[in-house]
């Protein structure tokens, strides 16, 4: 998490170099091997229970026509993934993720940070502002889903209700094939804005009134030039930690769909993870679902790469 | 034309008076120190003049005419921070460019890219990065100037702030502890800079120390604050040798002034125990006053010698090459008493032995028992001598 702390100001961290120069160290002697495999044995243990073996029986599993419960396997190659990416429903899924993520994404990330900056310039009641932003991430989405459910309602609907009120054009938000996916979005971004506004107040608060204070004499006084000059660039490393975390909890959706839609009408709300599980635990078909997990932690690992890099180069000033 | 007059200026944080009722007029191109403890203050006064802060009463004036109501930007006055506060995500050139470009274009011509492209906006552009490079030349971080403030060091840090602020040429510079997060070498040699600086440029300059020696060697003038009221305003060898109150003259000087309680006896004799002192007082007879002593009006004398004010055992002596500082204690007195003496006088003092010391009528500093600096003190013996030693002490402070 060494993201979320204050972009580091002033006060010079080199820690590539640091990691460097352990790197650079001359051969080490029996005991100080002996002792970095003590210190590093169980970490290494967990990691490889966790997460190598996992991925290497999914990659495993991927390559063959096994299916789940049966007794019997055999290697077949790539051929699932050539299915997989013939599948129209996969493509399709896998489309639907891209939308979902490139309209939650940013939503969230510009929400959190219009209402951390709101509650920050307010003086009253910030606590509750908080807390109540807060919440959504906090609920249980099954609970709420429910309440969305009836808000989306296509006659008795608060939304369609008001909707007509006020003359603007109602629908049935979640059995249309054109809505749905939006609506859903909106739900995720509902879900994911409290987290990054926490981040982003977090962020806020950790950047030195000095800066402010320069900026007001060096004439940077108004608004748009105190947020230019001092304020995002000094959410730097926050922003950019939010971005990827938020586009990671986008990317892995499901219980939304699952709940409310079942990736209906058609699969116009299919989305990747909801896909997966369905082909391995409703259709049982465990090496075609295993091809879908190897895309899934591609993405998700190319994701976590890029925040790595991003964040050790470009937005620490140092 | 940038004098700056400060009237009655009070604010309170929450209750709590941090500026009580200051008043003060600084000279075009004068050097002023403020001078005070931690958390007197100071920083909450400078702040006042620059804008960043509403003072509760009273008024501030820069070049004659009344700032109260205007922003910082639009005071013509530059900041130094103790923090320096640069921009860390903008190399140093950048950073010294930020306060010509707020200045010199409009909010427009200042997007990127879209106004590069209008000749006007480069023209201004290319002056304003000429000013720029003028500037770092003038302070030698010219070679830093595509660096960000995280790859430069302290020192450089330190110019960088004084470039930003001096790049648009403002008429007053204010300098909060500028020097503080510098090592003692580095605080040195930038105190030559600075006053150097202040010589060059010929503008108001306010620093704000908590550091003696910074204020004596750089003010032409040094304001002392204690507790959010200005208690003396003078030159530096002003405030030192003739200090308005006992508490300004307990904060100026290191080691510190030892004070000793008096009596004042019939006629206005002044007795310390059973010594009668050839000094007279207008103070009532029986009244208590202070006397206040800087360590190096102590001389040392015979036991008995004429003029003996008091003696006790050394409990430490601490050598500083021509001169001895001399802890004494069972002096009479609650603190140890500290005297400077001169190295070659008294080679010989050790740890443990009883000395005896004596002091010159006209470095006695009087206080009355309120703090309140007593001048009246007259001396019984003839004029010549008195004036001889007003030349002595002169000469023993400017050492
Ligand atoms: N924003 C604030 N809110 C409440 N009290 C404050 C605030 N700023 C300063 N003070 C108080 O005002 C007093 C003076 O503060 P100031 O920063 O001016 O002191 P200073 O003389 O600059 O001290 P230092 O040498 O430590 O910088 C202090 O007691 C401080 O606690
Ligand atoms: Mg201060």
């Amino acid at each position: 998490m060494s993201a979320v702390n204050a972009p580091s100001y002033d006060a010079s961290s080199r820690q590539p170099d640091g990691i460097r120069q352990v790197r650079a160290l001359p051969r080490r002697r029996p005991g100080e091997v002996f002792a970095a495999v003590a210190l590093a044995g169980p970490a290494m243990a967990l990691l490889l229970v966790l997460f190598i073996l996992p991925v290497v029986a999914i990659v495993a599993v991927a390559v063959t026509d096994w299916q789940f419960g049966t007794r019997s396997l055999n290697f077949i190659g790539l051929a699932n993934f050539r299915a997989i990416f013939a599948d129209d429903i996969f493509l399709a899924s896998l489309r639907n993720t891209a939308i979902y993520v490139s309209i939650v994404m940013p939503g969230t990330v510009l929400g959190g940070l219009a209402i951390a900056l709101l509650i920050e310039s307010g003086d009253s009641l910030r606590g509750f502002y908080r807390a109540i932003h807060f919440l959504p991430f906090m609920a249980t989405l099954a609970a709420m889903a429910t309440v969305w459910e009836a808000l989306l309602h296509p006659t008795i609907g608060l939304v369609n209700n008001t909707f007509a009120a006020v003359g603007l054009p109602t629908a049935n938000w979640l059995r249309d094939e054109t809505t749905v996916l939006p609506v859903l979005a909106v739900i995720g971004i509902w879900q994911n804005l409290g987290f990054a506004m926490v981040l982003f107040l977090a962020g806020l608060k950790s950047i030195p009134q000095d800066l402010y204070d320069a900026a007001d004499i060096d004439g940077a006084d108004q608004w748009l030039d105190r947020l230019i000059t001092v304020t995002l660039p000094m959410l730097g490393p926050i922003a950019m930690f939010v971005v990827v975390v938020v586009a990671l909890r986008a990317f892995e959706a499901f219980d939304t769909v699952q709940i409310l839609t079942q990736g209906g009408p058609g699969h116009a709300s299919e989305l990747l993870l909801h896909t997966l599980y369905r082909e391995s635990f409703e259709f049982l078909r465990a090496g075609y679902g295993a091809a879908i997990t190897v895309v899934f932690l591609v993405i998700a690992i190319t994701l976590t790469l890029i925040q790595a890099r991003l964040i050790d180069k470009r937005v620490h000033y140092q | 034309m940038a004098a700056i007059s400060l009237d009655r200026l009070s604010k309170r944080y929450g209750g709590n008076p941090v500026l009580d009722a200051v008043s003060l007029d600084i000279q075009d191109g004068e050097f002023l120190t403020l001078l005070g403890p931690s958390g007197c203050g100071k920083s909450t006064l400078l702040r006042v003049i620059a804008g960043l802060e509403s003072q509760d009463s009273g008024g501030v004036a820069i070049g004659g005419v009344a700032v109260d109501g205007l922003r910082p930007k639009q005071r013509d006055v530059a900041m130094v921070f103790q923090s320096y506060a640069l921009y860390p995500h903008m190399t140093v050139a950048a950073n010294m460019a930020l306060p010509l470009k707020m200045r010199r274009l409009t909010l427009l011509q200042r997007l990127p890219i879209v106004c590069r492209l209008l000749a006007r906006t480069r023209a201004t552009l290319r002056q304003i990065e000429e000013d720029v490079r003028r500037t770092a030349a003038a302070l030698e971080i010219e070679h830093v100037l595509d660096r960000k403030p995280g790859q430069l060091s302290g020192g450089q840090r330190q110019r960088v702030a004084v470039g930003r602020a001096m790049v648009r040429r403002p008429s007053v510079f204010l300098m909060d502890e500028p020097l503080s997060n510098l090592d003692a070498k580095l605080r040195v040699t930038m105190r030559a800079e600075i006053k150097e600086l202040h010589r060059r440029l010929g503008v108001t300059f306010v620093y704000v120390t908590h550091d003696q020696a910074e204020a004596m060697t750089l003010s032409d003038r040094v304001a002392v604050m204690l507790d959010g009221k200005l208690r003396q305003v003078g030159r530096p060898l002003e405030i030192y040798a003739d200090p308005a109150e006992r508490r300004v003259a307990e904060f100026i000087g290191s080691p510190k002034i030892t004070m000793i309680e008096a009596r004042v006896g019939e006629g206005g004799q002044v007795h310390v125990g059973s010594r009668l002192l050839p000094i007279e007082t207008a103070q009532p007879p029986g009244s208590l006053i202070v006397l206040g002593i800087r360590p190096e009006a102590f001389t040392l004398v015979a036991p008995g010698a004429e003029g003996e004010l008091l003696a006790g055992r050394v409990r430490l002596v601490e050598h500083l090459g021509s001169d001895l500082y001399i802890h004494l204690e069972g002096a009479g007195q609650a603190e140890p008493v500290i005297a400077r003496l001169d190295a070659a006088q008294a080679p010989h003092i050790g740890i443990g032995e009883q000395i005896h010391l004596a002091v010159h009528a006209e470095r006695m500093l009087l206080f009355a028992s309120d703090g309140r600096r007593i001048r009246a003190a007259t001396d019984r013996r003839p004029v010549a001598v008195v004036s001889g030693l007003r030349a002595a002490a002169r000469a023993e402070y400017a050492r």
